[in-house]
């Protein structure tokens, strides 16, 4: 039994299937990653899971817990966290106001978790006093996720972590993906830098229209000549 | 050097004091019209006939006190009454929100039916003022009249130039700082401030992040309540309680609020001081003021002044037209809380 799968998912936008019997699933300490051609539906796959697109058919469990029908707030409670793709911070609040925001369901005291985003992410230590929207794109993806570790969770969702950064800086993110998934947690991402984000991948996921192509670990898949030639460019 | 002395003191008596108080009157009406806007996405037209209905209430529980002989003199017993206009524009405000704000809220109507609806809810409130209390002038302001009276400021300077500070002034200001002061510490330091900031930055990722949109909207219209009144009351003292006045207050609150940047709390105080001293400085008749500063003989014949007090609501308007066409997100770049 997975630590998450969505099973057999079926569904999308207004009454047209995007994703078609597609199905994901993560284990803990594990990075897996989605890729696939633009229109692939990775991040319609993603936001099924999250709660964000209404699967028609299918079901979305967590050790074992049918969770299909519930909200995503419901499922940010059941230790799920999610970064999107856009407007994934609070631009006018400080670095550390989003990180006291992402803790916002939580009661108890946040300052242990705090500590080890800024362990992670250094910078964000520096810059906690700075409008989130004043920093880097680099940076303010660091803001993202770290607001999405604040809650806790044992699996973090992240919907394409490095679109618009700065090759240099997606290593860097790469790097501290790899530390969190060390932590025991899941990792689930969507990548448009496919090759990089596969080498990285304890598992990897391979959509064409809203079917799973390809399902391997990422070594298998960049190795496979026919997940080469398709979508790595050779 | 006496004659500068003169000026200066005839200048603040006539504007800088008169609008730091009707500054302060804005500022509080606009924050409650940028808090809406920055958590519902609406300009909310109710919000001066809001402030009548919340004043109405400190006029009728004044009359109460008055009749039971209670009194705070020398402090106007106005504010003794003041919890009860907070409370009723605060039920009227939430009992607007229930009734029809949240309907169309709930059917994600454009922001232009929210601000059709709230043209309602105006015409409502507006309605029930004048139905209760009729549309006649009321005096609100009792209790001593000045804190700094001319006569004694002439008598304490040797200027012949006096400063009158009115006790309503004082109290405007006083009561707009603490208020301003509150709001603004509510905003940056609370859960539930950073919970309304959040949303009005963000609301997808407020509401990933926990926040119930209910508990915002409901925080919101609590305030803005509030505020209403607080604006509404310190307007009444300063001058009367007229119901149709707080209607045209409208005009210039929608100023300093876009003025500063809709959305912003820094924005509608600043906006609110900016408006307040652009229509008293251009209302104000400069010919004794030029007087002091000229040398003998040049005195201006005219008045020296740039329009009539009828039109200071053409100067609220202008304001409005020319941010909209310059800078349409204001001065602090409107939009969000």
């Amino acid at each position: 039994m997975s630590f998450l799968v969505g099973e057999g998912m079926t569904g999308g936008y207004g009454g047209v299937d995007i994703l078609r019997s597609c199905t994901i699933s993560v284990e803990q300490g594990e990075v897996a990653v989605i890729v696939g051609p633009n229109g692939a539906g990775k991040s319609t796959a993603m936001k099924a899971i999250f709660g964000l697109v209404r699967l028609r058919e299918g079901t979305v469990r967590l050790e074992g817990e049918d969770i299909t029908r519930l909200s995503p707030q419901a499922r940010v409670r059941k230790g799920m966290g999610f970064v999107p793709q856009e407007r994934n911070v609070f631009a006018t609040m400080t670095v550390q106001e989003n990180l006291e925001m992402g803790a916002y369901i939580r009661d108890d005291d946040i300052g242990d978790t705090m500590a080890r985003v800024f362990d992670l992410f250094p910078v964000l230590k520096e810059k906690r006093h700075q409008p989130a929207g004043e920093l880097s794109g680099g940076q303010r993806q660091q803001v993202a996720v770290g607001r999405a570790l604040m809650t806790g969770p044992r699996l973090l969702m992240l919907d394409e972590p490095t679109a618009g950064v700065a090759p240099r800086v997606m290593d860097d993110l790469f790097d501290r993906i790899l530390e969190i998934r060390e932590t025991g947690i899941a990792v689930l991402m969507v990548e448009q830098n496919a090759a990089q984000a596969l080498s990285i991948a304890d598992r990897g996921y391979v959509l064409v229209t809203g079917e799973n192509r390809h399902t391997d670990s990422g070594e298998a898949l960049l190795s496979d000549p026919d997940v080469r030639r398709s979508f790595l460019g050779g | 050097m006496g004659d500068v002395v003169n000026a200066v003191v005839l200048l603040a008596n006539f504007v800088i004091v008169p609008s730091l108080a009707y500054g302060s009157q804005l500022a509080l009406g606009a924050l409650g019209v940028t808090l809406i806007f920055g958590i519902l996405r609406f300009a909310n037209f109710a919000h001066g006939n809001l402030m009548a209905f919340g004043a109405m209430f400190v006029l009728l529980a004044t009359w109460w006190f008055q009749g039971m002989g209670v009194g705070i003199a020398p402090l106007p017993t106005a504010l003794l009454a003041l919890p009860f206009g907070i409370l009723a524009a605060v039920a009227a405000s939430l009992a607007a929100d229930r009734l029809v704000f949240r309907f169309y809220r709930r059917r994600k109507s454009p922001a232009v039916i929210l601000m059709v609806a709230s043209t309602g809810v105006m015409f409502v409130l507006g309605g029930i003022v004048r139905f209760v209390v009729g549309p006649d002038d009321r005096r609100l302001g009792d209790g001593a009249r000045f804190l700094v009276k001319a006569s004694e400021f002439k008598a304490a300077t040797g200027l012949k130039e006096g400063l009158s500070i009115k006790l309503s002034q004082g109290l405007t200001v006083g009561v707009t700082v603490l208020a301003v002061a509150g709001l603004f510490w509510f905003l940056r330091k609370s859960r539930a401030g950073k919970a309304m900031r959040a949303y009005s930055d963000n609301e997808d990722l407020a509401l990933l992040s926990g926040v119930s949109p209910d508990r915002v909207v409901f925080h919101a219209w609590l305030i803005a309540g509030a505020l209403a009144a607080l604006a509404g009351t310190m307007y009444g003292i300063d001058k009367s309680f007229k119901p149709f006045t707080y209607f045209q207050l409208l005009l210039p609150i929608f100023a300093a609020a876009i003025l500063g940047g809709i959305g912003q709390p820094v924005g509608a105080v600043v906006g609110g001081f900016v408006v307040a001293a652009s229509e008293t400085t251009m209302t104000y008749a400069y010919r004794k003021f030029l007087r002091y500063l000229f040398p003998e003989g040049w005195e201006p014949r005219g008045l020296v002044q740039l329009l009539s007090t009828d039109y200071k609501f053409a100067i609220s308007f202008v304001i409005l037209v020319v941010v909209l066409l310059v800078r349409p997100t204001g001065i602090f770049r409107g939009r969000v809380l």
